[in-house]
């Protein structure tokens, strides 16, 4: 057991764990003030849902004993055997609870990342159901074949250092369906769905961007030049995409936005997450400007395909997660990471198959089964809450608040 | 009596107070309003989707006077608030029946 490690991966977890307010925050400006109080509601109480979901049986069958490659076993039900000397598997030098709980705050923040996609018009209990069904049925799967010792996809050799597929590409393509489910908001077309507070989505950006470093360099699970590595591509990928999606709009509509520059900062850390711990600064910059050139074209594909992703889940996340994938499968050099493997340019092409199997299944199956589980829950109770409280605003049809008063 | 209202640009503001203060205006109520007329709305941009936004922000400006001190506060209005670009704005003139002030009861020109 190492104390500087043990350090380092506790406060990385709480960074990730300020992230999901962050989102809370950068989404809730992007909506409508009569829906500021529902959209942050839906990320905030996913702290309280998931952490219950993750210790009963949710890392249990994402890291608990393999099963046919595919699923972790309940063996480690209620954090059974799971205790404060180190796994061997999992972070030799720090207890097995540290990396548990760092592994939690992923796997509350890949749910709330889903929520952009039918904000302002779900209901809040069909909102609970979901994001407990794909917690259980998408998330903790995924987390398995990546990351869970004997997964399948961990196995082949895919590369994915801190959660592009897992968690990006899981909750952009998920958002994808739920956006085609769920349907348009009222008015879609003729309504101005105008950002409400975009000083709260920059604030929220600003979080992300803090907490990604817990995300990315806590992911090394050790004090050590792997992390440092993994924190300033992060910081350089992100910067670039701020930067690249800015000229991109400046170019293309006429103004530099904040939101645009907000925007692109967060594209660049998705851009950047499964290959942080695989490239060197110079890939970065070419990851984190071509992040922020794709996840504007990305959210540009919603008007023109005719789907309501409300705040751009599948441009960002979606777009920006299969970036990475892909460019950890190009710019991966093992001068950075012994442990990993070359990408196509450092004389590796098989990589990038590699990259584009575990991207294209990991698509496949989070479309599946959400598309799935969106239909049971509206089949037993439904999805949107009725016209009228939509109108309304779901703060005082949903939750009896107003998020601003006189 | 009278009630003036007027719709002005908001960055004229200062200019049209400390006009109005000039005359002998002793108060006046400012309101932030939205609305369109001749100049219509203007484009904002979010995240490259272009929204027409219909409504444009504007000031309005209530100050009940004399009806002797309203043809010069009109002028005086209209001389600050002016640019020449559309969009200047409106003045309405509305005549008023009685002013109390609700401290003393006092009514009428007493009370303005």
């Amino acid at each position: 057991m190492n104390a500087g490690d043990t350090a380092f991966v506790l406060v990385s977890a709480a960074l990730v764990m300020l992230m999901t307010p962050g989102l809370a925050l950068f989404y809730g400006g992007m909506v409508r003030n009569k829906n500021v109080l529902g959209t942050i509601m839906q990320s905030f109480i996913i702290l309280g849902i998931i952490t219950l979901e993750w210790v009963l049986w949710g890392y249990s069958m994402s890291f608990g004993p393999d099963h046919g490659s595919i699923i972790g076993g309940l063996d480690w039900f209620g954090l059974k055997d799971v205790g404060m000397n180190p796994s061997a598997d999992y972070g030799s030098t720090i207890p097995h609870v540290a990396f548990m709980i760092f592994q939690c705050m992923f796997a509350i923040i890949t749910p709330a990342l889903i929520t952009g996609a039918f904000a302002e018009r779900l209901k809040f209990s069909a909102f609970l159901l979901f994001v407990l069904l794909w917690a259980t049925f998408v998330y903790n799967p995924l987390a398995h074949w990546v990351w869970g010792v004997g997964g399948w996809m961990g196995k082949i050799g895919a590369l994915d250092f801190a959660g592009g597929t897992v968690v990006h590409i899981s909750s952009g393509v998920s958002a994808l369906a739920a956006a085609l489910i769920v349907g348009k908001r009222l008015g879609y077309g003729s309504t101005a769905y105008i950002p409400h507070n975009l000083p709260m989505t920059i604030t929220g950006a600003a979080i992300l961007w803090f907490g990604w470093f817990g995300f990315n360099a806590g992911s090394a699970l050790a004090c050590n030049g792997l992390a440092a590595n993994a924190f300033i591509v992060t910081h350089i990928a992100s910067a670039l995409a701020a930067l690249s999606w800015m000229f991109m709009e400046w170019w293309h509509r006429g103004k530099p936005t904040t939101l645009g520059a907000a925007s692109g900062a967060v594209a660049g850390l998705v851009a950047i997450t499964p290959g942080s711990g695989f490239v060197g600064p110079v890939s970065a910059i070419i990851i984190g400007a071509l992040g922020g050139v794709f996840c504007y074209g990305g959210v540009l594909l919603k008007s023109r395909l005719g789907y309501d992703d409300s705040l751009d889940v599948v441009g960002i996340h979606g777009i920006g997660g299969t970036w990475g994938a892909l460019a950890t499968g190009l710019f991966a050099s093992t001068k950075i990471n012994p442990d990993g493997a070359n990408g196509l340019f450092f004389g590796n092409p098989g990589q990038l198959w590699i990259q584009i199997v575990s991207a294209v299944t990991t698509m496949v199956f989070a479309f599946i089964m959400t598309f799935i589980i969106l239909k049971i829950i509206d089949g037993v109770i439904g999805l949107r809450v009725s016209e009228e409280d939509e109108v309304k605003g779901l703060d005082i049809s949903l939750h009896n608040e107003a998020g601003y008063s006189l | 009596m009278k009630k003036i209202e007027a719709i002005i640009k908001p960055f004229k503001l200062d200019d049209v107070k400390d006009g109005l203060s000039g005359l002998g205006v002793k108060g006046l109520t400012v309101t932030e309003v939205k609305g369109f007329g001749r100049q219509r709305g203007h484009k904002e941009v979010y995240r490259g989707a272009e929204y027409q936004v219909d409504f444009i922000s504007k000031i309005k400006i209530e100050i009940v006077m004399e009806s002797g001190l309203v043809a010069e506060a009109v002028k005086m209005i209209q001389e600050k608030a002016r640019t020449g670009q559309i969009g200047d704005g409106k003045i309405f003139i509305i005549p008023v029946e009685e002013v109390v002030r609700i401290r003393t009861g006092e009514t009428g020109k007493e009370a303005i």
